[in-house]
């Protein structure tokens, strides 16, 4: 007993050390990421003005989203053998062209990006280390308490982004807000968040650990992805507004919101992430409700964090309806979407900080 | 709704005509409008139905008319998507109040606590039901209301869904080139074969196949639409399940000492609450038996006491004369019989005492739980001698205060407070009064109409006792002794009926939601017409409800497939190679198609006839391998209105 307390513990130690390194790479990919912004300002492609006023070249393939390309607005792709025509219907906006990316089509920019997704990628593999040698040091599944979901919680938002790399997904974009938050993230799970590794409570003993607090972690990781993308969408439509105005945007704007996917992009990029975790969110909730139903004797009571998960999962129902509705798609869903991710934040932290329902065992 | 009442005439009090519905419901119906305004006019049927069948907006231009008509107007208004979203947005704030302030049903007693500290606000909040906020009226009216806009909603695509299965998929557009995605090439197979196979090649694949004329025509994914509808109708049995298991609800608690039995029937309830329509004789017929408690704690560490395992081993029986069965009770793993689980949810200790009256005569014997006050089980309890008579022969009664303590921190410690949740150092604090025993609960004491007894030194009567030992009272013989310790686990018993509803309406709402976020409803048109040159032009085109990467995907697909039966005639390609050309190449084949039609006797002629100024450069044509690169004309020539979304 006592020997496997001593090894539970340096484990616990080895987590530690490893999350703390994983941080030390987040920081450098970090560096490597803003290099890449500051690098890809140098190129000064206009191509949305350009695109707008009619007059813009042909672009050479993107530098960020290169081959695949079956994106909107006009543009013919090559799928195995037969050519299909691909015609948006978006009107003039649905064919603006998506960003070159941060780099902006810079090589040393691009070289910097390339340097940070590497950083990332090894960073996130220590994350992913220190998350299992935590799992080893309690024997459970690692997130039982808040400093535990924190750090669950961004090690899959960055596991998404990676996939997502991986599949050939135009996302690179996100990469520096993402790193940003992770950061931050630790950081706050580092310091005020943290609980020493323990045992649970005997009502967290329950399979329904697993599915349920995993599952939720995963949704809110996905979520944030799109929230992103929302807050992006929302600058780059005010930013191609101004311009179709004939307004012209300031230096620094242009400069960013120029290497950022065209709005429609980000904005299907948003509801894609969010109408796919959308079903799989409404299952976290009924499991635990499944749960709480063997826990407490009742599935549905009305608990802060019950009622925090329902009015979340309305939010979010509210924001799919809005897409389907006249006078509410674009900005204004968008709106409903931040919205939306704001209740979930406000579930996962707030709710355990503020209210003790019974949910209350978030251990700050 | 669209596509079906359009033509119910009473304009007066709907917008509902195709203009003003039409600029509704999202992307694919705009995606929609747009195709089908490349439809003939002999199309108009099949291009009024749109690929949803969400209900379409009406305009608020207030009606002036007869109740009826207002009556309408309203029931529109409730059904329209416009609402739906309203009254969601509305019932996600209103459940706000109730994770902020205390509520009734979830604690009481936090309720009373914050009812004595808020004095003011308190009554106000009573007035606005702010403590029973889910079964307040406010709350009730919004999702009352977003119900029947869900019925409303859903009764009417049902039947339009129903007729969109009946009826076929809709004809070829003319001119498929307009369509999100479309490819062509030419053939040397008749256009007669081509249709056939392609017939063959969609039904294959699943698709709902349509033969007309020189096209065939298919669609697939009415999924999405299927599972829409499970989805909200599987909503609504949903809440009639949490609400029928609201109203036919039961629940009580009942503590029970180790070897001590419970049956299921009111009075044996400590306590015990119900819904409106419950009546005493829906509880279940059984009972159990609690054999023994187990607990663990953890015994060092910074947790230390922290509980890690509970579990009763029970002895249960079900139904009239049901044998007894043995099993466990732990946290996460109810007993269940019937509509009622049997939850474990707490425990503590009951010292066993025996007390002797006045006159040496056994005046109480038995286990008293007493109540935990701490993580380390600190209880505090109370001693009721009703049957008690004095040194001097009179009667009395008798009530004993104070706590136990499973772990005493010793003598030196100061503290009266356990040391740990085991039973190590037992040991009972007391203190003892005479006089008359008010009827509050079992766990309290009213000191009030009572005496306490006092020791030689005049101060009030107090000890420490362990096991075994024994506390003297100043009346004759009268002594409290204490035997020794049992266990206790404290049972919530809950009759809650609709669960497997509720389960089942939640399963099928998640597979509803799979359905319609996942499938994609398309069509897919296959027109194969002879070519000036005698060979066979071949058209595909694809239009989808959203505008998805997957849909051109398919279209190559299927176009690859078809090729291994029409495969392409490559003379053309050196022609196709150049953008310029084969714009040429596609207009004049666009021109051809319209020919051939105006030949059935089906196309407009007229303005169709000349497609030069509006037909966009497709540049479909490039030679395989190679990607074509973005031209910002083609999309602004596409759509020239610039229009925000
Ligand atoms: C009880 C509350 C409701 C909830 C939680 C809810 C939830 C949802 C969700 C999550 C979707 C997205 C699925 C999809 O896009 O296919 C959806 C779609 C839809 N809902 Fe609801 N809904 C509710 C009430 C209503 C009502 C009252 C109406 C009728 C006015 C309605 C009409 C629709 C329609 C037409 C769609 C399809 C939108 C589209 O074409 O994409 N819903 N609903």
């Amino acid at each position: 007993m006592n020997i496997a307390a001593a090894t539970n513990e340096s484990l616990a130690e080895i987590s530690n050390y490893l999350i703390y390194s994983a941080m030390a790479v987040y920081t450098l990919a970090f560096g490597a990421h803003i290099a890449e912004w500051v690098f890809g300002s140098r190129s000064k492609v206009a191509r949305t003005a350009a695109a707008l006023s009619g007059k813009g070249e042909k672009e050479s393939g993107d530098a960020a989203a290169p081959a695949v390309k079956v994106r909107e607005g006009g543009s013919t792709s090559v799928l195995e053998r037969p050519k299909v025509v691909v015609r948006s219907s978006a009107g003039r906006r649905g064919d603006l062209p998506d960003g070159p990316g941060a780099a902006g089509g810079d090589e040393q920019g691009d070289l910097y990006g390339r340097i940070a997704v590497s950083l990332t990628t090894l960073a996130f593999l220590l994350h992913v280390a220190g998350v299992l040698a935590r799992a080893l040091s309690v024997q459970r599944a690692p997130w039982g308490n808040m400093y535990e979901f924190s750090t669950a919680f961004s090690m899959v938002a960055v596991g998404g982004y990676l996939g997502f790399l991986v599949a050939k997904k135009n996302v690179r974009w996100i990469g520096l807000p993402l790193v940003t938050t992770v950061l931050l993230d630790l950081g706050l799970a580092v310091t005020v968040l943290y609980t020493e590794s323990d045992q649970l409570v005997p009502a967290l003993h329950s399979y329904w650990l697993w599915i349920h607090v995993s599952l939720a972690i995963c949704c809110g990781a996905l979520f944030y992805l799109g929230f992103v993308a929302t807050v992006l969408y929302l600058f780059r439509d005010r930013y191609e507004v101004k311009l179709m105005d004939g307004g012209k945007p300031g230096g620094f704007a242009t400069s960013v919101l120029e290497r950022l996917p065209s709005s429609t992009s980000l904005d299907k990029f948003a509801y894609r992430i969010n109408a796919a975790v959308f079903p799989v969110w409404t299952f976290t909730i009924v499991a635990g409700a499944i749960w709480a139903g063997d826990a407490w004797g009742r599935y549905w009571g009305w608990d802060p964090k019950e009622v925090w998960s329902f009015i979340t999962w309305v939010a979010y129902a509210c924001y799919l309806h809005a897409r389907a509705t006249a006078g509410w798609k674009g900005r204004k869903a968008a709106y409903l979407a931040l919205l939306a991710f704001a209740c979930f934040l406000f579930n996962y932290y707030g709710v355990n900080i503020i209210f003790n329902g019974k949910h209350s065992y978030g251990g700050v | 709704m669209r596509t079906t009442s359009t033509d119910s005439g009473d304009s007066g009090a709907s917008g509902h005509g195709g203009g003003d519905a039409a600029d509704t419901a999202g992307d694919e119906t705009r995606l929609a409008r747009e195709a089908a305004s490349q439809l003939d006019q002999l199309d108009e049927q099949s291009q009024r139905s749109t690929l949803s069948t969400a209900p379409g907006e009406d305009r608020l231009n207030v009606p002036s008319m007869s109740a009826l008509g207002w009556a309408r107007w309203i029931w529109r208004q409730l059904t329209s998507m416009r609402v739906a979203l309203i009254l969601l947005f509305l019932l996600s704030l209103a459940a706000i109040p109730g994770s902020v302030i205390p509520q009734t049903d979830v604690d009481s007693v936090k309720v009373e606590e914050f009812k004595q500290k808020h004095d003011v606000i308190s009554p106000v909040y009573e007035k606005l039901q702010l403590f029973d906020v889910y079964t307040s009226v406010w709350f009730s009216a919004i999702y009352i209301l977003l119900f029947v806009s869900l019925a409303g909603c859903i009764v009417p695509r049902t039947w339009q869904f129903v007729g969109q299965l009946r009826g076929r998929p809709p004809r070829a557009p003319r001119r498929l080139h307009r369509m999100p995605a479309y490819t062509t090439w030419h053939t040397g197979a008749e256009p007669d074969a081509v249709l056939g196979r392609a017939s063959k090649l969609l039904g294959k694949r699943r698709f709902r196949v349509q033969r007309d004329g020189d096209a065939v025509a298919s669609e697939k994914g009415y999924l999405r639409e299927a599972g829409n509808l499970v989805f909200h109708v599987a909503l609504i049995v949903l809440l009639l399940a949490f609400a029928a298991g609201q109203l036919w609800k039961s629940e009580g608690g009942k503590l029970i000492i180790q070897g001590d039995g419970f049956s299921n029937t009111l009075t044996q309830y400590d306590d015990f609450k119900s819904g409106s329509l419950f009546d005493t004789s829906d509880l279940d017929s059984f009972g159990f038996t609690l054999d023994r408690f187990h607990a663990t704690y953890e015994e060092s560490g910074p947790e230390k006491g922290t509980a890690r395992d509970f579990r009763a081993d029970v002895s249960y029986w079900k139904g009239a004369d049901g044998k007894e069965r043995q099993s466990t009770i732990e946290v996460n793993h109810p007993l269940e019989a019937g509509d009622t689980k049997v939850y474990l949810n707490g425990n503590g200790y009951a010292p066993v005492v025996s007390v002797k009256d006045g006159e040496g005569r056994t005046a109480y014997r038995g286990p008293v739980p007493f109540l935990p006050q701490d993580g380390n089980l600190t209880s505090s309890g109370v001693v009721k001698v009703t049957d008690y008579r004095n040194a001097k022969g009179f009667k009395d009664q008798l009530g004993f205060q104070g706590f136990f303590v499973p772990t005493f921190g010793g003598s030196g410690s100061g503290s009266m407070f356990s040391q740990s949740p085991s039973l190590k150092y037992p040991v009972l604090f007391l203190t003892a009064y005479h006089g008359e025993l008010g009827y509050e609960s079992v766990y309290q004491l009213d000191t009030e109409p009572m005496k306490q007894f006092k020791g030689k030194d005049g101060r009030p009567l107090a000890k420490k006792i362990l096991p075994g030992e024994s506390m003297k009272l100043p009346d004759g013989k009268a002594s409290l002794k204490f035997e020794g310790v049992r266990k206790w686990a404290q049972f919530q018993i809950v009759h809650q009926v609709g669960n497997g509803w509720a389960l089942g309406g939640a399963i099928a709402a998640i597979a509803g939601l799979a359905g319609s976020l996942f499938v994609q409803r398309r069509r897919v048109w296959v027109r194969a017409v002879a070519g000036p040159d005698g060979r066979t032009v071949v058209e595909m085109a694809g239009l989808g409800r959203s505008e998805s990467a997957r849909l051109p995907e398919e279209l190559g697909d299927l176009a690859f497939a078809l090729q291994s039966d029409a495969p392409p005639v490559h003379e053309d390609d050196a022609t196709d190679a150049a953008p310029d050309a084969a714009e040429d190449a596609d207009a004049a084949g666009a021109g051809e198609t319209e020919k051939t039609e105006d030949a059935d006797g089906t196309g407009t002629g007229g303005a169709d006839q000349s497609p030069a100024p509006e037909v966009p450069p497709s540049r479909a044509p490039t030679p395989p391998g190679k990607t074509t690169q973005d031209s910002p004309q083609d999309g602004a020539e596409a759509s020239p209105r610039g229009e925000r979304q």
